[in-house]
C-alpha cells in the first residue's frame, strides 16, 4: 500500500503528462518530467549565458545552454546525475561548452562515485564551426566517462530524440553501462547520408527510410545487442526504463571488458554474411522478422526478449 | 546578427514567485526566450538577438503588444531568435510568462 | 454533296495506320513512337492524362520522342502539366498552345516558357471548367490515357485512381477521336470494367504501373503549434456554430490539422456527428483517425492517395468502392459534388489582398488551380437549402424575406500570417496582377474571387466577411486578421475594434480559446507511423513518408 502511495507521489507533476512523447519533448521537458517532480537543479544554468565562443565568428545565433543541459535531481527519491541534449540547436551537435559541460558532469560523478549519471543523447555529432573543439570534447567525455565507470558510478545513456545518436555520440554512447532506444533512436557514427556519400548509393541509399530505420533505428539496434532496452517513446516508459537500467547495469573490470570483446566477436562471427538486418532478425530467429518495423513497441518487446535475453555482464 | 532591445513601462508586477524561466529552442523558425525577474516592479524590458535582420518594426510591435496584453513588470526577457515568425515570437513570450508565474516547487 | 462523317472516316484512317504498328488493339512499348507518328497529325488536339496525381507518364515520354517534322503544332488539352515531357514537347516543336488546369511541379519552368513565347496559352482552367470544354469546344482528337490494366478487348481497369479517364474517353471516344491506353499488364479478365472497350482503341502493356503523385498525404510530424491553433478556431469558430457536416478540405499542414483535431479536440467539443460526416475528399491519411473514430459516414474521392489502397478496401461503408473492392474515385463527379453539395470549402492559399482575392500564382510560378476555383466558389444558380447555407446567407442579407434569400456557401481561407520563410500571407496586391500584365493576358489568375470568400482564419482569429457591409469593413476585418504583417501593423485600430464587437471578427479569447492550449499533443496522431498503427497496419505510406 505505501509503495503504491510512493510511486504515485513520485510522478511528475508537471504540465508535459507522462503520456507525452519523448521524441517530441525538447530536451528541458524531458529532463523535468524525467526526474521527480520539481527535483532538478541545474549547473551553469541559462542565466549564466555560457554560450559558445565560436558561433559568433559565423553569424549563427547563440543558444543560452548551448544545447546541453546539466544538473542534478532526483529518480524515485534516489539522487541522480543527468545530461541532455537539445538536438533541435544546431542538430545536437556538440561543441566546446556543450562538451565541457557533460565533461564535469561525468568528473562530478567520478569524484563523488555513489551517485549514477543519465545522459539523453539527442545528436548528429560534432558542430562543424567548432570541430577540432568538438572532437577533442568527445575525447574527454569518453575518457571521463570510462574513469567514472572504474570509480563505480553507472552512467546510463537514453536515446530517443530527433537528431538521433550519431557521430562522436554513438561513440559516447557505446561506452556507457546501458542504454535505452526507442524506435525513433536511431544509434550509429556515420550518417545515412555520409555513408552514401562515401560508398555509393548502392551500398546505402539514404532515401529510403526504411532502410535507415532497419539499419539504424531502435528495434534493430536492440535485437543486435547494440542498446540493452527498449522502450516505447513516452517519458514514463523512459523513466521505467532509466530506473530499471540503473539498477541492473553490469559494473565496470577487465572482465566486463573482455566479455564485451567476446560479444562483439561472436557477433561479427554469425552474422557476417548478412546483407541486411532483416537477415540478421531471421537468423536471430525473430518470427516473421518483416513484422518487426511495423510492430507497436509493447509487441516488440515481448518479442525481443523471447529471442534474446540481454547480456548484463558485457558492456 | 542584430541586437535590438526595447523598454516599456509595465502597469504591474508580474504574478508569482519564480526568479526565471526558459522557453524554446534556437533553430530554424524558432527562438528561445529567457525571463528573469530582476527590473524594477514597473519596468519591463526586451533584449533581442536575431539572425534575420531588418525586421526591427515587426519586433517592435509584436514586443509592444505583448507587454500590453500582459504587462510583464519586472521582468527582463532576452531572446536568440532563429528567424522565428512574429505569430511564434508571441507565442513563446506568453509561454514564458506562463512559467514564470507559476509558482516555485 | 455535304459529306457528314467525315469524323468517323478519319478516325477509321488513324485506326488502320496504327494497326500497322500493332498486333489487334495492342502496340508494344518499343513500337510507340513510330506507332504515335502513325496516328497523330500536326495541329491534332490531344489531351494526355494526367492531373495532380496520376500520369500517363509512358505515353508522355513516347510523344515527347515523336519526330517534330512529321508530328508538330499539336494544341494540348490537359488537367495536369506535371512531368517534364508535358513541357519538353512544346520544347521540342511538337506542341504548340496549351490549355490546362494545374501545374504543381513545373510551376516555374511553365512561366518561363510562357515569358519565352514557348507556349501559346489558351487558358488556365479549373478542372471542372476544361472537362466541360472537352464536350463543347476543346475535344480531342486524340486522348493518351492511362489504366492499371486491360483485356484484349481494349476493356480497362483503372483502379483506385479512375479520377479524369472516364470524362476524357466520353468526349474523345463518342466524338470521333481515338483512345490510346498505357497499362501495367494485358490479362484475360479484368478485375472490374472502369472503361468499356469499344470506346478503347489501342492499348500498351508498359510492364510498370502508371506513375501517381502522393500529393494528398500531409506528415503530421511538420504540423505546427501555430497551424493547431488556426485549426481550433476553424472547429470552434466554424464547424459548430454553422453546423457544418457536408464538406471539402483543401491539402494544406492547417486542415490537416483539423482532421487531426476532430477526434480530440472536437470530441471534447461535442461534434461528433453532428459536424464533417459527409466529404467531398481525397482519402487523405490525416482523416484515418477520424473516420476510426466514427466522425466519417460517407467519403467520395477525385482520386486515390498512395498507400491508401488496402484500408479504403477494409473500409467499404466509408469509401466508394467496385466490384473488385477497390477505390472508385471520378474527378468530374466529385468536382461536381464539392460544388453543389458540399457546405463549406476550406484551404490555403500563397496570397491575400485587402478585398480577400487569393492566388496561389505569383510573378515566377503559374502553379494553376486544379479543383480550389470550383470548391472555392459559391455556385450562384439555384441549390438545395440547408441549414449551414441558410445561416451563412442570412447573415450577409438579413434584410431580404427569407422565402427570397439565396443561401451562401462556406468558402473559407486559412492560414498563417506570415508563410514559409517569413513571407506574409497577406499582400496590397496580388503577383498575379503583375503576371497578367506581363504575359498581356485578359484574365489575372485569381483563384478564389474575394466576393466568394466567406471567412479568412489566422492565428489571429476568424475574419467573418458575410458580416461586412461595404469595401472598408471588408478591408478592416482582413486587416484585422493579418497580425504583423504590412497589411495588419496598417489596421484601422477603432474600426477593427467595433468589427470586433460585431463578431465580424473574433479573436481566440472571444471564443474561448488559449493559444496557450495549442498544442502538438492534441494532434490524433503526430507521424506517419501514428496514422498507419490507427489504421490497425492498413496504411501503407509511400516510402519517402516512412519513420520507421
Amino acid at each position: 500500500m505505501s509503495a503504491l502511495l510512493t510511486e504515485t507521489e513520485d510522478k511528475p507533476q508537471t504540465a508535459w503528462d507522462d503520456a507525452a512523447s519523448w521524441y517530441e519533448a525538447s530536451a528541458r521537458q524531458r529532463v523535468r518530467s524525467l526526474l521527480d517532480a520539481g527535483s532538478f537543479k541545474e549547473f551553469i544554468g541559462p542565466e549564466q549565458r555560457e554560450v559558445s565562443p565560436h558561433l559568433r565568428v559565423f553569424e549563427l545565433p547563440e543558444q543560452f545552454d548551448d544545447g546541453m543541459i546539466v544538473g542534478r535531481g532526483r529518480l524515485s527519491g534516489e539522487p541522480a546525475f543527468i545530461a541532455a541534449q537539445e538536438g533541435r540547436f544546431m542538430g545536437g551537435a556538440f561543441g566546446e561548452v556543450h562538451g565541457a559541460k557533460l565533461t564535469g558532469l561525468l568528473r562530478a560523478a567520478r569524484y563523488v562515485k555513489s551517485i549514477p549519471v543519465l545522459i539523453l543523447f539527442d545528436t548528429g555529432g560534432v558542430r562543424l564551426q567548432e570541430a577540432n573543439a568538438g572532437e577533442l570534447a568527445i575525447a574527454e567525455i569518453m575518457r571521463a566517462l570510462i574513469e567514472a565507470r572504474m570509480a563505480g558510478v553507472k552512467v546510463v545513456g537514453l536515446i530517443g530524440g530527433r537528431a538521433g545518436c550519431y557521430g562522436g555520440g554513438g561513440l559516447i554512447a557505446g561506452c556507457c553501462s546501458a542504454l535505452a532506444v526507442s524506435e525513433q533512436g536511431r544509434i550509429s557514427v556515420s550518417g545515412p547520408e555520409v555513408i552514401e556519400t562515401n560508398r555509393g548509393v548502392e551500398e546505402f541509399d539514404s532515401k529510403d527510410r526504411a532502410l535507415v530505420w532497419r539499419t539504424m533505428g531502435g528495434k534493430h539496434r536492440r535485437l543486435l545487442g547494440g542498446a540493452d532496452a527498449f522502450t516505447s517513446d513516452t517519458i514514463q516508459s523512459f523513466r521505467d526504463i532509466a530506473l530499471h537500467l540503473i539498477r541492473s547495469a553490469p559494473g565496470f573490470g577487465m572482465d566486463v571488458l573482455k566479455a564485451e570483446q567476446a560479444r562483439l566477436g561472436e557477433r561479427l562471427e554469425r552474422f557476417s554474411s548478412c546483407a541486411d538486418a532483416l537477415d540478421i532478425w531471421k537468423a536471430e530467429g525473430v518470427p516473421d522478422a518483416e513484422a518487426v518495423p511495423a510492430m507497436p513497441a509493447e509487441d516488440f518487446i515481448a518479442v525481443a526478449n523471447k529471442v534474446r535475453e540481454p547480456r548484463y555482464d558485457a558492456r | 546578427m542584430e541586437t535590438l532591445s526595447y523598454r516599456h513601462r509595465a502597469q504591474q508586477r508580474m504574478a508569482g514567485s519564480k526568479s526565471m524561466a526558459i522557453i524554446g529552442v534556437v533553430a530554424s523558425g524558432n527562438l528561445e526566450v529567457l525571463a528573469e525577474r530582476v527590473l524594477p516592479d514597473t519596468e519591463c524590458q526586451v533584449d533581442i538577438s536575431t539572425a534575420a535582420e531588418g525586421f526591427g518594426a515587426v519586433w517592435e510591435a509584436v514586443v509592444a503588444d505583448f507587454v500590453e496584453r500582459s504587462s510583464p513588470g519586472g521582468l527582463k526577457f532576452s531572446i536568440n531568435d532563429g528567424g522565428a515568425r512574429p505569430d511564434t515570437v508571441a507565442l513563446r513570450l506568453a509561454q514564458a510568462v506562463r512559467l514564470i508565474e507559476e509558482n516555485d516547487r | 454533296m455535304k459529306e457528314w462523317a467525315r469524323q468517323k472516316a478519319a478516325r477509321k484512317a488513324r485506326i488502320e495506320a496504327g494497326s500497322r504498328h500493332a498486333r489487334g488493339k495492342a502496340v508494344a512499348v518499343t513500337d510507340l513512337q513510330d506507332f504515335l507518328e502513325a496516328v497523330l497529325q500536326p495541329g491534332d488536339r490531344v489531351c494526355l492524362e494526367g492531373d495532380n496525381q496520376k500520369q500517363a507518364d509512358i505515353l508522355a515520354a513516347a510523344l515527347a520522342d515523336v519526330d517534330p517534322a512529321k508530328i508538330h503544332d499539336l494544341h494540348m488539352v490537359q488537367s495536369g502539366v506535371v512531368l517534364p515531357e508535358h513541357l519538353d514537347i512544346f520544347e521540342k516543336g511538337i506542341a504548340r498552345r496549351l490549355d490546362y488546369s494545374y501545374s504543381g511541379p513545373q510551376a516555374a519552368r511553365i512561366a518561363r516558357m510562357l515569358f519565352g513565347g514557348q507556349i501559346e496559352l489558351g487558358a488556365v482552367h479549373t478542372y471542372l471548367e476544361l472537362f466541360a470544354r472537352y464536350f463543347v469546344d476543346l475535344t480531342p482528337n486524340i486522348a493518351l490515357i492511362a489504366a492499371v490494366s486491360a483485356d484484349a478487348d481494349g476493356n480497362l481497369y483503372t483502379g483506385p485512381n479512375t479520377e479524369d479517364t472516364p470524362t476524357i474517353v466520353e468526349a474523345t471516344s463518342f466524338k470521333g477521336g481515338l483512345v490510346v491506353a498505357q497499362v501495367k499488364e494485358i490479362v484475360d479478365k479484368v478485375p472490374r470494367v472502369d472503361i468499356p472497350g469499344d470506346q478503347v482503341h489501342f492499348v500498351v502493356a508498359a510492364g510498370k504501373p502508371f506513375y501517381v503523385e502522393p500529393l494528398f498525404t500531409r506528415d503530421p510530424a511538420a504540423i505546427t503549434e501555430t497551424q493547431i491553433l488556426t485549426a481550433m478556431l476553424a472547429i470552434k469558430g466554424l464547424y459548430a456554430p454553422y453546423g457544418i457536416r457536408r464538406l471539402n478540405h483543401g491539402i494544406g499542414f492547417n486542415t490537416a490539422a483539423i482532421e487531426l483535431l476532430l477526434p480530440t479536440y472536437g470530441e471534447k467539443l461535442g461534434l461528433r456527428g453532428k459536424v464533417c460526416t459527409h466529404w467531398a475528399l481525397n482519402p487523405h491519411p490525416t482523416l484515418i483517425p477520424a473516420i476510426e473514430a466514427g466522425w466519417v459516414e460517407q467519403v467520395h474521392c477525385f482520386g486515390s492517395e498512395v498507400g491508401m489502397e488496402d484500408y479504403i478496401r477494409a473500409r467499404s461503408d466509408i469509401f466508394f468502392t467496385g466490384p473488385d473492392g477497390s477505390l472508385r474515385s471520378n474527378r468530374a463527379f466529385c468536382q461536381t459534388a464539392g460544388l453543389y453539395s458540399c457546405d463549406m470549402f476550406i484551404g490555403s492559399t500563397l496570397q491575400i489582398d485587402l478585398q480577400g482575392h487569393s492566388s496561389t500564382v505569383t510573378a515566377s510560378r503559374i502553379a494553376g488551380f486544379g479543383g480550389a476555383p470550383n470548391m472555392g466558389s459559391d455556385p450562384r444558380g439555384r441549390r438545395h437549402p440547408s441549414e449551414p447555407w441558410l445561416k451563412a446567407g442570412a447573415e450577409a442579407n438579413p434584410d431580404t424575406p427569407a422565402h427570397m434569400r439565396r443561401g451562401r456557401k462556406l468558402v473559407v481561407q486559412i492560414g498563417e500570417t506570415f508563410g514559409d520563410k517569413n513571407v506574409p500571407l497577406f499582400v496590397e496586391r496580388l503577383e498575379a496582377l503583375t503576371l497578367a500584365e506581363k504575359l498581356k493576358l485578359d484574365l489575372a489568375p485569381i483563384m478564389v474571387y474575394g466576393d466568394d470568400v466567406t471567412h479568412i482564419v489566422t492565428e489571429e482569429g476568424i475574419a467573418n466577411l458575410l458580416l461586412c457591409r461595404d469595401r472598408d469593413e471588408r478591408e478592416q476585418a482582413i486587416r484585422g486578421v493579418a497580425g504583423y504583417t504590412d497589411i495588419g501593423r496598417g489596421r484601422d485600430a477603432k474600426m477593427v475594434q467595433q468589427l470586433r464587437e460585431r463578431g465580424a471578427i473574433r479573436r481566440p479569447e472571444d471564443l474561448g480559446i488559449d493559444p496557450l492550449d495549442a498544442d502538438r499533443r492534441l494532434l490524433a496522431a503526430r507521424s506517419i507511423k501514428d496514422l498507419m498503427l490507427a489504421s490497425g497496419a492498413l496504411y501503407a505510406p509511400p516510402p519517402q513518408f516512412r519513420n520507421w
